[in-house]
């Protein structure tokens, strides 16, 4: 084992995992985070914790990390590099596992064009990539990225996103293998509402044999409502809504329709259950947490294994 | 070429609002190709100036020089005899020339008439995007010769991210995805192997992250 993570104890232990995560509040309310994170408790093998998504400003991922993990739940930690140059990343990451946080997923983050302030520095030092590199040389060399020894280096199990539907799709593949080249250890990729087009990635993935390097973790969202649906499918950029999607949830009236996206969503995942290289599952249920348990269960996938 | 925009008509009366008699100096560089600031703006510009002025019962007394280039104090020691003429001057030029004005003629006032935007390349008439950064350490060869830290909008040395659609940039339809450029280069040229090498983290000391920069030639310096 690399780390304490639960989310790789669960991998190396062969059970399909779960993750789910909450968005931080716009202000300083620790009880949202227990509220929203309660919800998930004993359904999920990790709550990641967002950072300040689409480029609005939250309270900080490694702060309501902190108070979830001290809920005894376990976080993942999520961090942009958006924000923060090589030193502020590091000494988070290093914050964070001095309260026993000890997963986490490395990020580019959207533009700040998309959130409240389209007037800051985007920071970008390193990307994702980079990032990865950095937290394995701090996980398994005990360095810094500059090169400076670390005193109790920080040991992450390192996740990153993949997205099988961004352009170009010939390259998608090629980039999971440059993240497997930096050292991730698991990916949770985009919301998939297109199975056939991820069963043709999931194929050329276990072709490279990738999905024996790193667990990969397919994205599922549910939808609430038939206006979701069109606003993913035309305005959120790399998001792939087939049109049958869209129709089926027009199809029901407004009272329905919630139901029929949770349907939708389960029936995903038991087809995305039997693709080969597939190690389990993250639910992006967003401000809508408290239907993951109900997911989850109806995707046969509780109770969670103790590991 | 380093390009700029003039900046708001309302912006430069503002700042030359106090004085009598100006000084308008453009330059025969870049701001001459980008149509900003050459001697042609120059004339366009001290009419409208005047003109303004005029309206308002002031007639201003304006003096139009286009230098051959300047940010060179070889060029910039031509304005000596105007000093004493002139109350300020205003400069057309990038913020380089601005700045050698200003430092050669310390007792004047000195205005940018020009928003300095970037290192740009001409797309066509009229259009010029930016291509380079100046980062101080080129990489344009290991990526098809298409800059990830000009041309990326998160600057991403692994690109493409998440956001990328049909060729363009998730910040706006009018934005082409560098890394789709790259990649697209990469094939053409054979190499898309070598995408899959890892990028490692930039040494930005040799971007302006290290500090302002300068260049010393030895065998030049006099």
């Amino acid at each position: 084992m690399k780390t304490e993570s639960r989310l790789e104890k669960i991998l190396a232990a062969g059970h399909m995992a779960v993750t789910s995560e909450c968005g931080p509040p716009r202000g300083a309310l620790p009880e949202k985070v227990k509220e929203k994170a309660e919800m998930l408790r004993g359904c999920v093998d990790g709550i990641n914790v967002t950072d300040n998504q689409t480029a609005m400003v939250r309270m900080s991922s490694t702060a309501a990390c902190i108070i979830i993990k001290q809920m005894g739940l376990d976080p993942i930690l999520q961090m942009v590099t958006r924000d923060r140059n090589r030193l502020a990343l590091q000494s988070d990451i290093i914050g964070a596992y001095a309260f026993g946080i000890n997963t986490m997923l490395c990020l580019s983050g959207d533009h700040p064009r998309f959130g409240d302030h389209p007037m800051a520095a985007n920071v970008y030092d390193l990307d994702s990539v980079q990032l990865i590199q950095t937290v394995k040389k701090m996980r398994d060399e005990g360095k810094f990225q500059g090169g400076a020894d670390i005193a109790n280096a920080p040991k992450m199990f390192i996740g990153a996103a993949a997205n099988p539907f961004a352009d170009p799709f010939e390259l998608r593949v090629m980039r999971l293998a440059k993240k497997v080249n930096a050292g991730v250890d698991f990916i949770q990729t985009q919301c998939i509402f297109n199975l056939d087009k991820f069963e043709l990635y999931m194929k050329q993935v276990c072709d490279r044999g990738l999905h024996e390097k790193v667990a990969i973790l397919a994205g599922i969202t549910p939808m609430k409502t038939a206006g979701a649906a069109r606003y993913m499918k035309n305005k959120v950029p790399g998001m792939d809504v087939p049109d049958e999607i869209v129709k089926r949830m027009e199809g029901q009236p407004k009272e329905k329709q919630a139901e029929e996206g949770v349907k939708i969503a389960v029936e995903a995942m038991q087809r995305i259950k039997e693709m080969p290289g597939v190690r389990g599952f993250h639910i992006m249920a967003i401000e809508w947490e408290q239907k993951v348990p109900e997911i989850v269960e109806r995707a046969g996938l509780l109770p969670r294994p103790e590991v | 070429m380093i390009t700029a925009e003039q900046k708001p008509m309302q912006e430069i009366i503002n700042c030359i609002a106090p004085y009598d008699r100006i000084l308008l100096v453009g330059c025969n560089e870049c701001v001459t190709v980008c149509s900003a600031g050459g001697r042609k703006e120059v004339g366009l510009l001290a009419s409208a100036l005047q003109l303004h002025f005029l309206k308002q019962g002031k007639t201003l007394d304006i003096k139009e020089v286009t230098l051959e280039r300047q940010c060179d104090p070889e060029y910039v020691e031509e304005l000596v005899n105007y000093m004493d003429q002139v109350d300020a001057v205003v400069s057309m030029a990038c913020g380089c020339g601005v700045q050698t004005i200003a430092a050669r003629y310390r007792e004047k006032a000195v205005y940018p008439a020009v928003n300095t935007k970037f290192m740009g390349a001409s797309e066509r008439q009229g259009i010029w995007a930016e291509r380079c950064q100046g980062c101080g350490d080129c990489v344009l060869g290991l990526t098809g010769g298409i800059c990830p830290i000009a041309r990326c909008s998160k600057r991403l040395m692994n690109g493409p991210c998440g956001g990328s659609t049909k060729g363009k940039c998730e910040i706006s339809p009018d934005v082409d995805c560098a890394w789709q450029l790259i990649w697209d280069r990469m094939k053409a040229l054979g190499i898309e192997k070598r995408y899959e090498e890892v990028m490692e983290a930039k040494d930005w000391r040799t971007s302006r992250d290290g500090g302002p920069r300068k260049i010393v030639r030895e065998d030049l310096a006099s």
